[in-house]
């Protein structure tokens, strides 16, 4: 897979707090890396001198790829998957995790993430992963139950924790207590107190640094997601997949305002996001649209049926297009309309891959009619 | 003593008539666009080829998919767009989105669905349940009667190792395609299925080649909520024309969540977990040195059951990741009626999707009163006794590792991890089989 073009990697980074934040952040002896789940592919935006270390690859090596790149075969799916869930649902997750090294060579560690939300956007702008390696200093016999002896580790933590904290924190890969052999890696381990307060902290090192920094651009982030969000928080993520240009509008409120619109579709009209969210589409239309276009698509929303229709449409500069428009209703869990979908193609662009504007546009649809299915009102 | 249980098959294709009408259909063509030799030729479909991962050992399958940031793969695009085309096209019995699904409240999140409209008011039809293979018989329906509307497109291996689009392909018999059709009763959005060489009229069995079909749709597909899934006969498939089926859910599956407990590693590098806090017993599936091996593993343990009359169901999970093989005898219980009144009313039939933790329930008081319990106490109904299942695992292993004997010799210089020593005590599982547990790990199963 190819990394996203740097530019937008750095530009994820810097729009939102500047190119100073990278000194600050690297004045820290935390592992952390700062990913991007706007950016195609979720890519790492920035990862910390302590983590480079770490990990033992250089930076260029890990910004704009994904976090799974230090994923092996001895990676917990299960594991994986709660991080994937917890991203998808913007919120937080602690969990111990095996990693593998540049040489290859796995390790434990507390991987602890939280989102941070941008105020004004009230959704998620980055997320934030500490990494604490976790230490082990005895071999351990596997039980017969299987489960993993939580009073022995607990015993090998209190050896560990009479150590200083400065021990614990630097840890590099030359340190042997990282080794596992090949009979540890198959067994879950746990973190202890102190490695818990140490992702913790460097947690709220990191998000000061970030929330510091946001306020030099303008643009603020924040721990918490702030303001009214108008779609479901776990409909954000899933939705951010989907590069295509599509808004949501909700049928329910007054006038059927655009309560999420698509990166494309804000390029493609050239208007910023909070000038759609909230407004009725009608902003795209013009002087020569065709009123009966118009009249098919209110029709079909009220019938709560899909249509297509070829409508013109105006872009914020008030340069006009034809727009393919699809539009589509689209149920919640409850089985009942939530949204409608409308889905834009520019007359004339290609579809780079084969499938035929149409097929595109209801693959758009199919996808989001997956992630609306299991959300709640 | 032979068994049968009734049941209103599920319609899965809109040409699918009862028995007695379909033998009067039959001789001379159908005057329609089915798959049969009356139609095929001339016929044109999407095809859609796969790359194949290197089978050289020691190469960890180089197919990533599983970010579910990454952009939508273009299989699930091509998959997704046209069904929405169908469900425009009205062609599905009704909307499943238009049902009322939840997430049960308890631990194990298992999710049931209201959906009145999926099972038809008819009379049921006598289902054998005692034998897992059964030879396949061109008078019932099959899939090569389905209209050409209802086949979404081809799915084959690339011939030159490219991922490849043809929107408008020949269908080309002596190629033995193999196709992805809708389901017309959908369990969820984009339920469909998958048939392997659907022209050679193959039986419901898994044989390797069908097997590793399956897995690279999972793969290529790459979205972890898209799930494979397969019921043998017996454990509830209804259509003895060889399948698989598929839809999307996104959320995590309660068995993907079920802990688990590791059994052994073979000597290519599959490991093999067991479920447990679970209500059905199983096996997990994962790793692997190469894409063949993990699906040469699951595929000998299907045969290996099958070969031995035990019912099973399988999940493909985890974009390929992780395969989940489920033994069950519920249709015996049923058959020698073993099974509550209560539970039979609820006319769940416990196939792959119901074990894997999600339910499709016809009654309204069904549905209102679903309960992390009830749904816990119909699936444990479903599993094989402790016992049973003790018995069934370990036979599972020999097979296993039984297939890889040949490869023996390559394998032992390979390994899980370098600090293991060389395969110790071979010579005490007898008979030249070779189990290769990483040492020093008593995680022993008694092999005979």
């Amino acid at each position: 897979m190819e990394p996203p073009q740097l530019g937008l990697i750095e530009q994820s980074f810097n729009s939102r707090y500047s190119n100073w934040a990278r000194e600050a952040l690297d004045e820290l002896p935390d592992n952390f890396t700062i990913t991007d789940p706007c950016i195609s592919g979720h890519p790492i935006v920035f990862a910390s001198r302590g983590f480079l270390k770490m990990s033992g690859y250089s930076r260029d090596q890990v910004v704009g790829r994904n976090g799974r790149m230090f994923q092996g075969p001895n990676t917990c799916r299960r594991s994986v998957m709660e991080i994937r869930e917890a991203i998808r649902e913007e919120r937080g997750v602690e969990i111990s995790l095996l990693n593998y090294r540049k040489d290859g060579t796995p390790f434990w560690m507390l991987f602890r993430m939280t989102p941070v939300f941008g105020k004004d956007e009230g959704r998620v702008i980055h997320f934030v992963a500490v990494q604490v390696p976790i230490l082990r200093r005895r071999q351990r016999r596997r039980n017969g139950e299987g489960l993993c002896g939580e009073i022995l580790s607990n015993s090998c933590r209190r050896e560990v924790c009479s150590s200083s904290s400065v021990e614990l924190a630097g840890v590099s890969a030359a340190d042997s207590d990282c080794r596992v052999t090949a009979l540890e890696i198959e067994e879950k381990c746990e973190a202890s107190d102190t490695e818990k307060q140490l992702a913790a902290t460097a947690i709220r090192n990191v998000l000061s640094v970030l929330t510091h920094y946001s306020e030099s651009t303008g643009r603020l982030v924040c721990e918490k997601r702030f303001g009214p969000s108008f779609v479901s928080s776990s409909l954000h993520i899933s939705l951010g997949r989907i590069k295509q240009s599509f808004v949501l509008v909700d049928p329910h409120l007054p006038d059927i305002p655009i309560v999420y619109a698509s990166d494309a579709f804000l390029r493609m009209t050239g208007y910023a996001r909070n000038e759609v969210l909230g407004q009725n589409c009608r902003f795209l239309t013009g002087v020569d649209t065709d009123p009966s276009a118009l009249h098919q698509i209110k029709q079909s929303i009220q019938a709560q049926q899909a249509c297509s229709v070829r409508i013109l449409h105006y872009r914020k500069d008030k340069s006009s297009f034809w727009n393919l428009l699809h539009i589509s209703p689209v149920r919640n869990a409850t089985g009942k309309i939530a949204y409608f979908v409308g889905v834009q193609i520019e007359e004339g662009s290609v579809d780079r891959h084969g499938l035929s504007p149409e097929m595109r546009q209801l693959s758009v649809v199919g996808s989001i009619k997956v992630a609306v299915r299991i959300s709640s009102p | 003593m032979m068994l049968r249980i009734k049941r209103v098959p599920t319609v899965v294709s809109n040409y699918q008539k009862d028995e007695g009408e379909d033998a009067a259909r039959r001789g001379g063509g159908c005057g329609r666009n089915c798959l049969q030799k009356c139609c095929i030729p001339g016929a044109k479909l999407p095809l859609y080829t796969f790359k194949r991962a290197e089978e050289i050992p020691g190469d960890k399958c180089v197919l990533e998919h599983d970010d579910n940031q990454a952009p939508v793969a273009f299989l699930d695009s091509l998959l997704l767009g046209q069904w929405e085309d169908r469900m425009q096209r009205g062609l599905f019995r009704y909307d499943v989105t238009a049902c009322e699904t939840k997430v049960i409240p308890g631990r194990c999140g298992f999710m049931a669905q209201l959906n009145e409209g999926r099972h038809l008011k008819k009379r049921p039809t006598e289902f054998r349940v005692d034998k897992v293979l059964q030879p396949f018989d061109g008078n019932k329906f099959n899939f090569t009667k389905v209209g050409q509307e209802e086949v979404l497109f081809q799915f084959d291996a690339s011939e030159d190792g490219e991922v490849q689009f043809f929107p408008d392909a020949p269908v080309d018999a002596d190629s033995s395609p193999s196709v992805v059709a809708i389901n017309v009763s959908p369990i969820e959005y984009g339920h469909v299925l998958l048939i392997p060489r659907i022209l050679e009229c193959l039986p419901q069995r898994i044989d390797r080649e069908s097997f590793l079909l399956a897995l690279y749709m999972a793969i290529e597909a790459g979205n972890p909520y898209f799930r494979l899934g397969y019921n043998s006969l017996g454990a509830f498939a209804t259509i003895n024309h060889l399948h698989f089926q598929a839809y999307y859910l996104a959320v995590p599956f309660p068995i993907e969540k079920a802990p688990t407990r590791k059994v052994t590693t073979l000597g290519d590098g599959v490991k093999i977990s067991e479920l447990f806090d679970y209500p059905v017993r199983g096996l997990v599936f994962e790793g692997g040195n190469t894409l063949q091996d993990l699906s040469n593993a699951v595929s000998d343990a299907c045969i290996f059951l099958q070969d031995n009359n035990i019912p099973h169901n399988v999940l493909i999970a985890d974009c390929g990741k992780r395969i989940f093989l489920l033994p069950q005898c519920y249709a015996e219980k049923q058959a020698l009626g073993e099974v509550s009144s209560e539970l039979l009313d609820t006319q769940v039939n416990p196939a792959v999707w119901e074990i894997s933790g999600h339910m499709v329930l016809k009654r309204k008081k069904d549905y209102e009163e679903a309960s992390e319990e009830n749904a816990w106490r119909l699936l444990a109904e479903v599993s094989l006794s402790e016992e049973r299942f003790e018995e069934v695992k370990a036979l599972i292993f020999e097979a296993c590792s039984y297939t890889l004997s040949e490869k023996e010799d390559e394998h032992l210089t390979q390994g899980a991890g370098d600090d293991k020593p060389p395969l110790e005590g071979t010579g005490s599982i007898n008979k030249g089989r070779n189990c290769n547990m990483v040492s020093g790990t008593q995680e022993c199963l008694v092999l005979q």
